[in-house]
């Protein structure tokens, strides 16, 4: 114990290691109100540990060529040991990043997680999951299969329809005039080197930017408004031991959830795993219908739900990425007196319901081959989804709101 | 307000299990079953007999046949010359010369199940008819215009397209037995069924450990449940 308290020591010299221990952790002043929604930051955390660590197996046996792709993904599920495990988990972990990081997200809009001073959190927060969103994407490209196939050739050709440089920035980002083996060798590095650097980059300065300002919690009230004679707020306590022994029973749930999928349902009947995914890809041969995985498909809908302007596909594309990038401007759209949909009045809960109900009605619409009714739907849907931002200055502000507590509710 | 919250996660858990939206013909539910050992290998058996003349099995290999409980001399019988225990199953008409013959290159059928779904493949097997204007003199109801002639013909015997016309309108398409082959409708199936489950265990082999292993996984994680609970109750004492 003596040897080990020496070591500490003579690293502390050195390295501020007791003071990032206590500044992060032990002496990190949470709010004690946190619910079951404040589990998501964490398990996103953990999924991209997860990631990481099966990546880095799949890596090892897996070969971004074109002729031996497909080929090398099936080797990894039958000749390499436990191969097929640490595939599961990668291509389960790929679909429940996306479900925590949506629960983290919508967490994060019911309680006002974006209001001052945690504007620019959030802004780190839309960063990494545009990150994700092309990570994910290029690695579906790595099993070769007709979706992964197909699927990158539909979104590439979306940057085609940019005006004047579209043509130049499709070969760009394909390497060839294709999807093919330069495109699959591309995508290759940037899921496994490029993007995940990045990742870790930016999920690192989410973490400092959080512990900078502090948590917001479900009453979004600022619990630094009420401080103990010692300094610490009245209403928090230290993230170590208190919320990491509450994470370790969420993360143990999550890994259950986690592992009934893995291990009796990897394909999640199509929705993880794609069946079309398990022939080959033929570039002579389009399948008949082409989506997206599921996490992408709200954007694709609305994508589909725009019709083409001046013969270009451009306008929906242009929507599409407003879709995915508008909640980066919550902070400035939102002019309610209070953060919390706790003391929200019925205006806002309404939108926000109404929001929720056209992102998940658009997700399975993307999904559907097109037809009159659904594009219809998709249009409506469309309008609902983004009057949710352009409408907010006004709702928000005209809206009755309950008066906030002084101090956090707890039980 | 709790119930609320309990809501969402269920509404949000539920997206990805909506339905797939099903298209065309009705297919038939395979009898599948793959703790049956006896029935995968004569699905083996019946697999490297008939189907590996022209299509291949690239990904499979034939020591891999233990998982399915078969010895290494009953699998040494069944090796074709110049293949030994660990080589992957190969087509014994080469790609190109099966093109030639049929106007379609077969399909390799490692993965043909996870690709079709089971269904699909039993159903597709045993919906062949004749059809006098097919270069193969068949065709068929869930692949229409496929290149692969019926080889499991002579077994099942020769089925007729019959269109019935229905009160209100809709006509049905069904298949009527014309000439009956050497085996009985129920043996045929059950033949079929066999060749299918083997498919099936082919498509994912690991399909057969995983379930098991999934359960003492569940089974520790549940005990760390208990345990990480009860840490997190005796922290959280002191918190009023």
């Amino acid at each position: 114990m003596k040897l080990l308290n020496d070591f500490i020591g003579w690293v502390d010299e050195r390295f501020p290691l007791i003071e990032t221990w206590k500044y992060h952790l032990s002496e990190y002043y949470a709010p004690k109100n946190f619910n079951f929604w404040y589990f998501f930051g964490s398990l996103s955390l953990l999924v991209f540990v997860i990631q990481v660590l099966s990546g880095i197996f799949l890596t090892m046996s897996y070969k971004p060529d074109a002729l031996f792709a497909f080929a090398s993904v099936e080797y990894i599920m039958r000749d390499v040991q436990s191969g097929w495990l640490m595939r599961y988990i990668h291509s389960t972990g790929a679909s429940l990043f996306f479900v925590v990081v949506y629960l983290h997200m919508f967490r994060g809009m019911m309680y006002g997680s974006y209001r001052k001073p945690r504007e620019l959190l959030w802004i780190i927060g839309v960063v990494i999951y545009l990150a994700l969103m092309a990570e994910a994407f290029m690695g579906y490209l790595l099993p070769w299969g007709q979706m992964s196939f197909w699927g990158a050739q539909v979104i590439v050709n979306l940057f085609s329809s940019v005006p004047f440089v579209g043509n130049e920035l499709s070969v760009l980002i394909r390497g060839d005039y294709v999807i093919s083996d330069a495109t699959l060798n591309r995508f290759f590095a940037l899921h496994v080197a490029a993007i995940p650097l990045v990742l870790a980059g930016i999920v690192f300065v989410h973490l400092i930017a959080l512990h900078a300002v502090g948590s917001n919690n479900p009453d979004g009230i600022e619990i630094k408004k009420n401080k103990g004679s010692n300094g610490i707020p009245l209403d928090g306590i230290p993230f170590h031991p208190y919320y990491t022994v509450k994470d370790m029973v969420a993360v143990v749930i999550f890994l259950m959830v986690f592992c009934a999928i893995v291990f009796f349902a990897p394909d999640m009947g199509g929705y993880f795993l794609e069946a079309n995914n398990f022939m080959p890809a033929n570039p002579m041969q389009t399948p008949a219908h082409i989506a997206p995985v599921w996490y992408f498909t709200p954007y694709y809908a609305i994508l589909r739900a725009v019709p083409p302007m001046f013969g270009s596909q451009f306008p929906g594309v242009i929507a599409m990425g407003i879709g995915a990038i508008a909640i980066v401007f919550l902070p400035w759209l939102d002019r309610g007196k209070v953060k919390s949909i706790r003391y929200r009045g019925p205006i806002y809960k309404a939108f926000l319901a109404s929001f929720v109900i056209s992102f998940i009605g658009l997700g399975y619409l993307g999904m559907m081959p097109v037809t009159p009714t659904y594009t219809l739907i998709s249009q409506v849907l469309s309008v609902v989804y983004f009057a949710f931002f352009i409408l907010m200055p006004w709702y928000t502000k005209i809206d009755k709101c309950k008066p906030e507590p002084d101090r956090v509710t707890f039980k | 307000m709790k119930l609320i919250n309990k809501l969402w996660m269920l509404v949000l858990l539920m997206v990805p299990a909506m339905a797939f939206a099903s298209t065309g013909v009705h297919l038939d539910a395979a009898p599948g079953n793959l703790n049956d050992k006896a029935s995968l290998q004569r699905g083996a058996q019946f697999f490297v007999a008939n189907c590996l003349a022209c299509h291949s099995a690239a990904y499979m290999r034939y020591n891999r046949l233990m998982d399915i409980g078969m010895s290494e001399d009953e699998i040494r019988k069944l090796l074709p010359e110049g293949s030994k225990p660990g080589s992957t199953m190969k087509a014994m008409m080469d790609s190109e010369s099966a093109k030639a013959a049929f106007g379609a290159a077969p399909p390799d059928l490692s993965v043909e199940v996870r690709a079709r779904g089971a269904d699909w493949v039993y159903t597709y097997l045993r919906s062949f008819y004749v059809d006098t204007n097919r270069p193969s003199g068949v065709n068929n109801v869930v692949f229409p215009l496929v290149a692969m002639p019926n080889i499991l013909g002579p077994l099942q015997g020769d089925q007729a397209l019959e269109v019935v016309k229905h009160e209100g309108g809709h006509e049905v398409e069904t298949l009527k037995l014309t000439t009956p082959g050497t085996m009985s409708t129920k043996e045929f199936d059950a033949t079929v069924g066999d060749l299918v489950n083997f498919l099936d265990y082919m498509s994912e082999p690991a399909k057969l450990v995983r379930y098991k292993l999934g359960y003492i996984v569940l089974g520790f994680l549940f005990i760390l449940l208990i345990l990480t609970y009860l840490l997190k109750k005796e922290f959280w004492k002191d918190i009023h």
